[in-house]
């Protein structure tokens, strides 16, 4: 019966948001009177996670699964939660837990709600609530199946902590070729920088930094801050800045902490994919610029004024903060 | 190559999201609904298989009449036929087992979805869809190249890309990077009207359960006025963030 959650790490080491699935999986437990299992693959250690409530680590060492491979992920999982008799299932919104997701979902006849951003409202029916319209609203769905799998948005259910002793057990599933079946011949990953996906302060830049030489002092706001780097779409669109940093309803959702936007106007596309930001700071010549409307705070001001005195601040801050 | 590209009719990204009968039914009122963007750049990448390699291209969507202007858009496009299910999408679940009856029906070397599509942002049915039909799977698919039997695809993950392979039959959720924005075809008078004539079939569903439903909805609520500092008094912004917002 044990709710069973997927806790992922990289290079052996738990990303942050293997700890807010297992907080959010802790809360469905003691709604359903029942524990916590997390399911690791090849991490170094295991005790951190009793300390956001789970009972019981099973863990998973082969160097099969040292690539990400959805199906082999998904296989394991299926049958991690056919041993534990589990009903609920706990993914993050990482890119791999959303592909191997609906994959798992099928393997398991169970309903599947992604983009969920609280506790289920309740039991029976087992409602809950998620994002649609891309941050433009929200919906409470109701999953019917007896296996549910919820796949919980970034940075909407933050991290709890409860001291567990957790046991821990290790696991073999069976693997076959099949679950082999796209095979991983290279992987590109930035390193030493943070990715969006994973950064908890986004610094983005619009048109109305004028040209791609004038994102030093993006840059720099982002080293600060050890920030990721985002941008708008046309800036991505005419090459100023990589795609892959194209943010909104067409590109890659933000759920940081804060979102520093300048020079962007705001459209409601670029809005909706950085709604679900909980602090918003916009820094923009136009006060008429649609981003005010949307922004926590803001500054009515040229970026190339304000950006750089705003960096030497920053780091005043931070040496007398640290 | 025969391809599949499954098309989403979804509200045009401008639209005012609001609701209907307590909150429980999309409004459509003055909505203009459009192809799913991520499934514009999948058909796109589709009629440059058609062109450069040789293809058949069909389009498939799960809903009722209403997303017929949507599905002519597509064969404006340029694709060759289109197949409609003939039921009300509810589910992502009930999506998939219906598209996964035509699939294995159609024998499709290639099935072309989006990562997700922007109303319900789901990113269930391509998955979903191959896992049932037994095919190979390739998500957030930023660039696709078939030879033979064998597809090279670029996938987006947290930070990177990475690049697989894969036996055909495979189907991909795909988005921007497929084809840019500057790819995309707006249809011509010509494609508009060779679109009358191709052939659209309605087929009946399969009656797949409904395994999620969305009961209600609710706008977010409303924010409160923006702070504004001034460019002169930087360290009042600091000071906001650190001590009011606590995210520095
Ligand atoms: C189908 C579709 C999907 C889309 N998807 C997305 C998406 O996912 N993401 C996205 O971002 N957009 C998307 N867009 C585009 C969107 O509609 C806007 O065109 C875009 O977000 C505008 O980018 P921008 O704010 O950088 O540029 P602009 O709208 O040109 O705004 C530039 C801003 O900079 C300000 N500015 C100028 N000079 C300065 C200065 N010196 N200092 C400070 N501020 C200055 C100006 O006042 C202005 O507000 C989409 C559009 C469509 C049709
Ligand atoms: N009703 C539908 N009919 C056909 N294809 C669909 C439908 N709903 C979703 N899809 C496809 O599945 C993709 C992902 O949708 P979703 O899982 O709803 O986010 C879309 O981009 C479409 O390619």
């Amino acid at each position: 019966m044990s709710v069973l959650v997927f806790t992922e790490s990289e290079e052996g080491k738990f990303k942050k948001t293997a700890y807010e699935v297992v907080s959010y999986a802790r809360g469905i437990a003691d709604m359903m009177n029942t524990t916590v299992t997390a399911l690791t693959i090849n991490a170094d250690e295991t005790t951190s996670l009793g300390a956001y409530g789970a009972d019981k680590v099973v863990h998973i060492k082969n160097d099969k699964l040292a690539k990400f491979t959805a199906n082999a992920y998904a296989s394991a999982l299926t049958q991690a939660a056919q041993k534990e008799g589990s009903k609920v299932i706990v993914l993050s919104s990482s890119a791999n837990a959303k592909y191997l997701a609906p994959i798992l979902a099928v393997d398991l006849n169970a309903g599947y709600a992604s983009n969920v951003v609280a506790l289920p409202e309740s039991e029976s029916p087992f409602t809950v609530k998620r994002t649609a319209f891309t941050n433009k609203a929200f919906n409470h769905t109701e999953i019917k199946t007896d296996v549910k799998v919820i796949g919980l948005s970034k940075n909407s259910f933050g991290l709890k902590e409860v001291q567990k002793d957790a046991s821990e057990e290790s696991f073999e599933p069976s693997l076959d070729d099949s679950h082999f079946n796209i095979e991983v011949q290279s992987v590109d990953k930035v390193k030493d920088k943070v990715t969006i996906a994973d950064a908890e302060i986004v610094v983005s830049g619009g048109r109305g930094l004028k040209g791609p030489e004038n994102w030093g002092m993006i840059e720099e706001m982002a080293d600060i801050l050890g920030a990721a780097t985002a941008c708008s779409k046309p800036v991505s669109d005419m090459g100023w800045r990589p795609h892959s940093e194209h943010v909104g309803q067409t590109g890659k959702p933000v759920a940081s902490n804060l979102y520093i936007a300048i020079g962007i106007s705001g459209a409601i596309q670029h809005l909706a994919g950085i709604n679900a930001s909980k602090t918003k700071v916009v820094i923009n010549t136009d006060p008429e610029a649609p981003f005010f409307k949307a922004a926590d705070y803001g500054i009515v001001g040229d970026a190339f004024e304000v950006v750089p005195k705003l960096n030497e601040k920053l780091k005043e801050f931070k040496a007398s903060n640290s | 190559m025969k391809i599949l590209v499954c098309i989403s009719h979804v509200p045009d990204t401008t639209s005012k999201i609001n609701f209907t009968d307590n909150d429980t039914k999309f409004d459509t009122n003055g909505v203009q609904f459009v192809i799913n963007p991520n499934d514009e750049f999948g058909l796109t990448r589709a009629m440059w298989f058609k062109e450069k390699q040789g293809a058949t291209v069909d389009i498939i969507n799960v809903g009722g009449p209403e997303t017929e202007p949507t599905l002519r858009k597509a064969l404006a496009i340029g694709a060759d036929s289109a197949i409609r299910i003939n039921t009300e999408a509810l589910d992502g679940y009930q999506v998939a087992k219906e598209l996964s009856a035509v699939a294995k029906e159609g024998n499709y070397d290639l099935i072309i979805a989006g990562r997700e599509s922007i109303d319900y942002n789901g990113g269930m049915v391509p998955g979903m869809l191959a896992n049932l039909i037994g095919a190979s799977f390739v998500n957030t698919c930023i660039s696709l190249e078939v030879d033979g039997e064998t597809a090279t695809a670029i996938r987006e993950i947290d930070g990177g890309k990475e690049t697989v392979s894969a036996k055909l039959p495979l189907v991909i959720g795909g988005q921007k990077g497929l084809v840019e924005e500057s790819d995309l075809r707006i249809p011509n008078m010509r494609g508009i009207m060779m679109a009358r004539k191709k052939p659209l079939e309605v087929k009946e569903p399969q009656g797949a359960e409904i395994e999620t439903k969305a009961v209600s909805f609710e706008k977010p609520a409303p924010k409160g006025e923006v702070k504004l500092v001034s460019p002169d008094n930087l360290d009042e912004l600091i000071n906001l963030l650190h001590n009011e917002a606590k995210v520095i």
